[in-house]
């Protein structure tokens, strides 16, 4: 029988189940494949109806914000993606539900201090370091230009 | 050995206890054993998650007083105890009885600790004294995880958070009310020693509490020279599947096998397969339905005769978990027996 030991954590690591990750990827491929392939259609929809290709990948953007946007406010959202996984966190709709579940979430302490205040909490991060990150290579990108 | 186990000096009883659940916990295994649930949407008619924890736990100490005919001042004290932060459930909650109140905060140990210091007050005063806990699967959330709509995937090991509140009637007179059966006594108290073994993921809580549960049980045995098979159950409180097998697993090591009395009361209020709890059920408000709902009706009909209560509680803070803490861990120990025979 393994023992803990001293080294508990390594102990209780080895220990912990495990997710089952091919039927996590597997579920993954699955719904993120099929939210692309619908953007894609949306895509190919909006250029239809006489958008121009920059103004169709935004659209198709929106359209999905909103989708998800609503899917969250009606409770849909986190039951897709319990089964999902990363096929719904890693497309926009991920961002957008994490934005979205914060501002219902905060609406019982109010306009300002919940909603305002705590909108970004989960999203943040994502919002700070791209910004960040950004800027960062606009820097380099600049640099690099200028000595070619 | 250090730390004597507590005996009350005149009998305890726990006289009766009432619980509120939530809709999963109502349709899960133990579904009937519970006095109340809210058949619609857990929110107990009120606006926010937090208001809807209070109004549980206000309803399951004002139907104890009920069902057995006392006033307030017929209670020496209210001890209660939930996971927000202030204990606000309970404060909240239990704003409408007139009754000394003290706030508990044990995590999810609250409801063995409550029914220890229930004891030792009811010992002490010679009358009554109500414990309450209580836990809300949706303010747990907002408070520990995600916001609640947020899409996520939870390990294997993470444990879900019961909505449930119970209150227990501790007195030091046999008072049965119009219950039939046993007297249920509050025998033996000992209370836990914090530990912590390094663990970090809070989405594996089991884990941080075992090995508290461990020192408490090994020290339980080895100060009243018992052995696991003089109980009927050894009831840890939220453990869950890892938590479970590495407390047993760690005790066989030490020489103490407990597997064949020990249960988890997070592996028995939900149905784990088909409703996707994962490592099993948590929170405060685990232990005391399970408790009060399940266990207490066994002892007094007769199913069970001796059993050990302990309650395991996870100190976690997300702050100070996020500031590179690992997690504390607490179990304190109540053993509760039916019966009218001194030990």
């Amino acid at each position: 029988m393994d023992t803990p030991g001293s080294d508990y954590p390594k102990y209780v690591r080895k220990h912990a189940k495990r997710s089952p990750l091919a039927r996590d990827c597997a579920r993954a491929f699955l719904v993120g494949g099929t939210i692309c392939a619908a953007a894609e259609g949306l895509l190919a929809a909006y250029r239809a109806l006489g958008a121009s290709e920059e103004d169709a990948g935004l659209l198709v953007s929106v359209t999905l914000i909103v989708l998800t946007a609503l899917c969250t406010g009606i409770g849909v959202f986190d039951r897709l993606a319990r089964f999902a996984g990363a096929g719904t966190l890693v497309p926009i709709t991920g961002f957008a539900n994490a934005v979205a579940s914060c501002a219902v979430d905060a609406k019982s302490e109010g306009w300002i201090l919940g909603v305002g205040a705590k909108i970004f909490a989960v999203a943040g991060p994502v919002i700070v370091y791209g910004t960040a990150a950004g800027v960062a290579w606009g820097i380099l990108y600049r640099l690099i230009r200028v000595f070619q | 050995m250090r730390h004597a186990i507590w005996k009350p000096r005149r009998p305890v009883y726990l006289c009766d206890g009432t619980t509120v659940v939530g809709h999963e916990e109502a349709v899960g295994p133990l579904g009937a054993c519970f006095d109340r649930y809210d058949p619609k949407d857990d929110t107990f008619g009120q606006s926010t998650w937090e208001a809807a924890e209070s109004e549980m736990v206000r309803q399951a100490a004002k139907l104890l007083l009920e069902r057995n005919g006392l006033g307030a001042e017929d209670v020496e004290a209210l001890l209660a105890g939930d996971l927000l932060n202030q204990c606000t459930a309970s404060g909240y909650g239990l704003l409408p009885f007139d009754i000394p109140y003290l706030g508990l905060y044990g995590a999810c140990s609250t409801a063995a600790e409550g029914l220890i210091l229930a004891a030792l007050l009811a010992d002490f005063t010679g009358g009554r004294t109500v414990s309450a806990a209580s836990s809300h699967f949706c303010s747990a959330e907002r408070q520990f995880r995600f916001p609640m709509e947020y899409g996520g995937q939870r390990t294997p090991t993470s444990q879900w958070t019961v909505t449930g509140a119970a209150a227990f009637l501790v007195s030091a007179q046999r008072e049965d009310g119009t219950r039939r059966g046993r007297a249920v006594r509050i025998a033996e108290l000992l209370p836990g020693i914090t530990s912590d073994r390094g663990v970090t993921d809070a989405n594996n809580m089991g884990a941080a509490m075992a090995p508290a549960a461990l020192d408490t049980v090994l020290r339980y045995f080895s100060l009243s020279g018992r052995t696991p098979e003089s109980f009927d159950m050894i009831l840890t409180g939220d453990l869950g599947s890892e938590g479970s097998s590495l407390l047993c697993g760690m005790a066989r090591a030490e020489g103490l096998d407990i597997s064949r009395v020990h249960r988890d009361c997070g592996l028995m209020i939900y149905d784990n397969e088909r409703s996707d709890k994962h490592a099993g059920g948590s929170g405060c408000g685990c232990s005391a339905v399970v408790t009060a709902g399940h266990i207490l009706p066994a002892l007094r009909a007769g199913r069970l005769t001796d059993v050990l209560l302990v309650g395991t509680g996870a100190l976690l803070s997300p702050m100070v978990v996020q500031q590179g803490r690992s997690i504390p861990g607490v179990a304190h120990l109540v053993r509760i027996t039916a019966g009218e025979e001194e030990d």
